[in-house]
């Protein structure tokens, strides 16, 4: 059924669906409507058979979802921001241990200064934390996002984060058609955890591991990324036949003339300018480019829809022979440069592909279509080097003059 | 003069052999065929107390479970001791996450396991001072305050003895720590610091809350059974010495331990919904001196300048016996 629905209902109805054992959360902007709506369900009982326990921090949100889903429970969560990084340590712990928590994260920037609007900055900075990102363009993939994250992250025995832009989406109405609960039931087997604490067969989770096997382990949990490519790929795919639209996989690619997502897309040209985006921003993309492609001018879209794994191999196909990559990147590497760029960079070592970033919206500024042509048209000139800022003020923020009684709004 | 009824006991130096008991009345560990939770083999110092209380603590919560039981533990020297990979001491299921999530961790699965109806299966977190006073505080208050089906243990050494003896708030004022050295004008920690977590515990209304040592057993003992047959948070604070970090004797925590109970410094109390409903009288009156004088941690009170710091001791002693009627002369 095809219906108006805000992001943030759009996510917690489709988890609901998914049916979770325990739902843990504490607020934090943007995440708040989710683990309302998701409150609601479990007293009304649409959410069934789940525990939903509201805790004192981010950081017990996430020892509550360890706990429970060590106890062999499918365990959903969400958070944002601060409220990810005051969690930081379970969420590397949770990773460690293969407990398959799937987490909302409604990205959000990172004081100082405090900010509650919209970048990457949050869950880009745990990327090394062992969890799956995997990143939705619009609403309808961030609810679809879930179902798949649930199916991969069980079956690969790893954490997943679905990781939505917070406001832009998660506080935006759409149409969206989501799956009904007997279809994910259909699509999306029980969890079977792959350890669990069981009063009949007692086993011991979370010992120490010593240099001698230290080592080993961490190797282990790289493979397991290097599987889950594969992984991901397969459930992507499985969705599209059981659901018949297009959500998650690794990179998307896009019809060059109608813009519109198309897995079949041929690579990118070397004469094409292929502009990557991760996230909402490739909606705005599709609005951008929508006038410049009706003038002839050949830019090639590609969205990046899992940063963990980061998908080398389907990137470089989908660029093909592309001279000039173009990052729109919405989170900053301070020292460094964009955290998107970073690993393109690394993806295309070695080819002759040109990496030119772009660091867009950060705390919430607005990606202007305008400006995203603007530095398109001036990557084709020649006149964009390795990275610039969106619209950034050079002279300064304008603000009241000393004295100034009333603060200009 | 009152009467103080003393219970018969198994151990001690004035207990009673448990074969005099009627089958019910011994104690768990006085079966051969007791569940020994904590196995054999582990590498807990000579004369580690916590080692001594969590095998207490666990074989009975075992057995007041019908062996459904999880355990949730905090990082820090029972969870190194005890884990190190490939082996593992404990027997029942068991998960280490974090230092400071032992509380959560045990909510997550008493949570997960309501949900799958599987109330029959107990829950048990513990840690050490540092894992629940410190780092782990706001955790075990919240477990607290939803009043979740946990059995919360605490083994209390006065310190982060697994990273070397550095002070933590449960370290007892004056204690000489690798973080508070005893130099100094005020040598040791500092005065008028340090909380009771039992009274934290206490202040959360929580249906049970209990302090029990090694010095007595089938006291620490009867109180997990208590706390076992009672639905909702539960907290158990244990005064556990620690030879490395109260510099004492292997031989002397059990001495240790009965001496900060007798000299009226570590009450062994326990309380209802808030309310204390029962002390353990003091039996044989000491003085502090016999607590503190075998614990090099203490050492510098018995050299000219400690008096002062020694006087404070012997009021802190006298407040507690005050404060919770430890010679029983308001009974």
């Amino acid at each position: 059924m095809r219906e108006v629905l805000e992001g943030s209902q759009a996510v917690a109805r489709t988890v609901a669906r998914c049916r979770p054992g325990v739902v843990c959360a504490y607020p934090i902007s943007p995440q708040t409507h989710i683990v309302e709506a998701l409150s609601v369900m479990a007293r009304t009982g649409e959410l069934a058979d789940c525990e939903y326990v509201n805790v004192e921090s981010e950081f017990s949100a996430m020892s509550v979802s360890i706990g429970s889903s060590a106890a062999g429970s499918r365990t959903y969560t969400a958070t944002a921001s601060q409220g990810l990084l005051y969690m930081t340590e379970a969420v590397f712990n949770a990773a460690g241990m293969g407990l398959p928590i799937v987490m909302t994260v409604a990205n959000r920037a990172i004081g100082a200064p405090i900010n509650i609007w919209n970048d990457q900055s949050d869950a880009l900075a745990l990327r090394d934390s062992g969890w799956l990102q995997l990143y939705a363009a619009d609403n309808q993939e961030a609810a679809d996002l879930h179902v798949i994250a649930f199916a991969v992250a069980e079956e690969l025995g790893m954490p997943a984060m679905v990781c939505m832009d917070g406001f832009v989406l998660t506080h935006a109405s759409d149409v969206v058609e989501l799956a009904e609960a007997d279809e994910i039931d259909a699509f999306l087997p029980p969890y079977r955890p792959q350890q669990v604490l069981d009063v009949e067969h007692p086993t011991t989770i979370g010992t120490m591991a010593g240099p001698e096997s230290f080592t080993e382990t961490k190797y282990l949990q790289h493979l397991r990324f290097l599987d889950a490519t594969e992984v991901i790929e397969r459930w992507s795919l499985k969705f599209r036949e059981a659901f018949g639209r297009e959500a998650g996989c690794l990179v998307s690619r896009y019809d060059p003339d109608t813009l519109e997502r198309d897995h079949a897309a041929p690579p990118a040209a070397a004469e094409d300018i292929a502009v990557i985006g991760m996230g909402s921003v490739i909606g705005t993309l599709q609005a951008a480019l929508a006038p410049m492609q009706a003038e002839g001018d050949h830019v090639r879209l590609i969205g990046i829809q899992s940063f963990r794994p980061f998908p080398e191999k389907a990137l470089r196909e989908a660029l093909g022979d592309c001279r000039d990559v173009l990052v729109i990147d919405r989170a900053l590497e301070l020292g460094a440069g964009g955290v998107l760029t970073g690993n393109v960079g690394r993806a295309l070592a070695g080819t002759r592909s040109r990496i030119h970033s772009v660091i867009a919206g950060l705390g919430g500024r607005p990606i202007l279509e305008a400006s995203l042509r603007d530095v398109i048209r001036r990557t084709r000139a020649g006149d964009v080097g390795r990275l610039e800022f969106l619209d950034l003020k050079e002279g300064g923020v304008p603000v009241p003059p000393v004295g100034a009684t009333e603060v200009a709004r | 003069m009152t009467t103080v009824h003393i219970p018969f006991l198994q151990t001690g130096t004035l207990a009673v052999g448990g074969r005099l008991l009627g089958e019910d009345d011994r104690s768990v560990q006085s079966h051969a065929d007791r569940p020994s939770s904590l196995t054999k083999g582990h590498r807990a110092c000579q004369g580690c107390a916590e080692a001594l209380a969590a095998r207490w603590v666990m074989d009975t919560a075992v057995e007041a479970a019908d062996e459904k039981l999880i355990v949730a533990n905090a990082t820090g020297c029972l969870e190194v001791f005890s884990t190190l990979y490939p082996e593992s001491a404990w027997k029942p299921p068991w998960i280490h996450s974090l230092f400071a999530n032992a509380a959560a961790v045990a909510t997550g699965i008493a949570a997960s396991l309501h949900a799958q109806g599987r109330d029959d299966i107990r829950v048990l977190a513990q840690g050490g001072d540092g894992g629940t006073v410190d780092i782990g505080l706001a955790a075990v208050s919240g477990m607290f305050e939803r009043n979740d089906d946990v059995l919360y243990v605490c083994y209390d050494n006065q310190g982060y003895m697994n990273t070397g003896v550095q002070r933590s708030s449960a370290t007892p004022a004056s204690a000489r720590t690798a973080t508070t050295p005893a130099v100094g004008r005020q040598p040791g920690a500092p005065q008028g610091q340090g909380k009771s977590m039992p009274k934290i515990a206490m202040a959360h209304e929580i249906p049970y809350v209990a302090t029990a040592t090694v010095a007595d057993l089938r006291d620490l003992e009867a109180k997990v059974r208590t706390a076992m047959s009672i639905h909702g948070a539960r907290y158990l604070h244990v005064l556990v010495p620690c030879p490395l970090g109260w510099g004492a004797s292997s031989a002397e925590s059990i001495k240790l331990s009965r001496a900060a109970v007798q000299s009226g410094i570590f009450p062994v109390i326990e309380a209802r919904a808030g309310e204390l409903t029962d002390v353990q009288p003091i039996r044989q009156r000491m003085d502090v001196e016999e607590y503190l004088r075998p614990q090099a941690r203490f050492a510098h009170l018995f050299k000219p300048g400690g008096e002062d710091a020694l006087e404070r001791w012997r009021a802190m002693a006298d407040a507690n016996i005050r404060r919770y009627d430890l010679m029983g002369e308001r009974s």
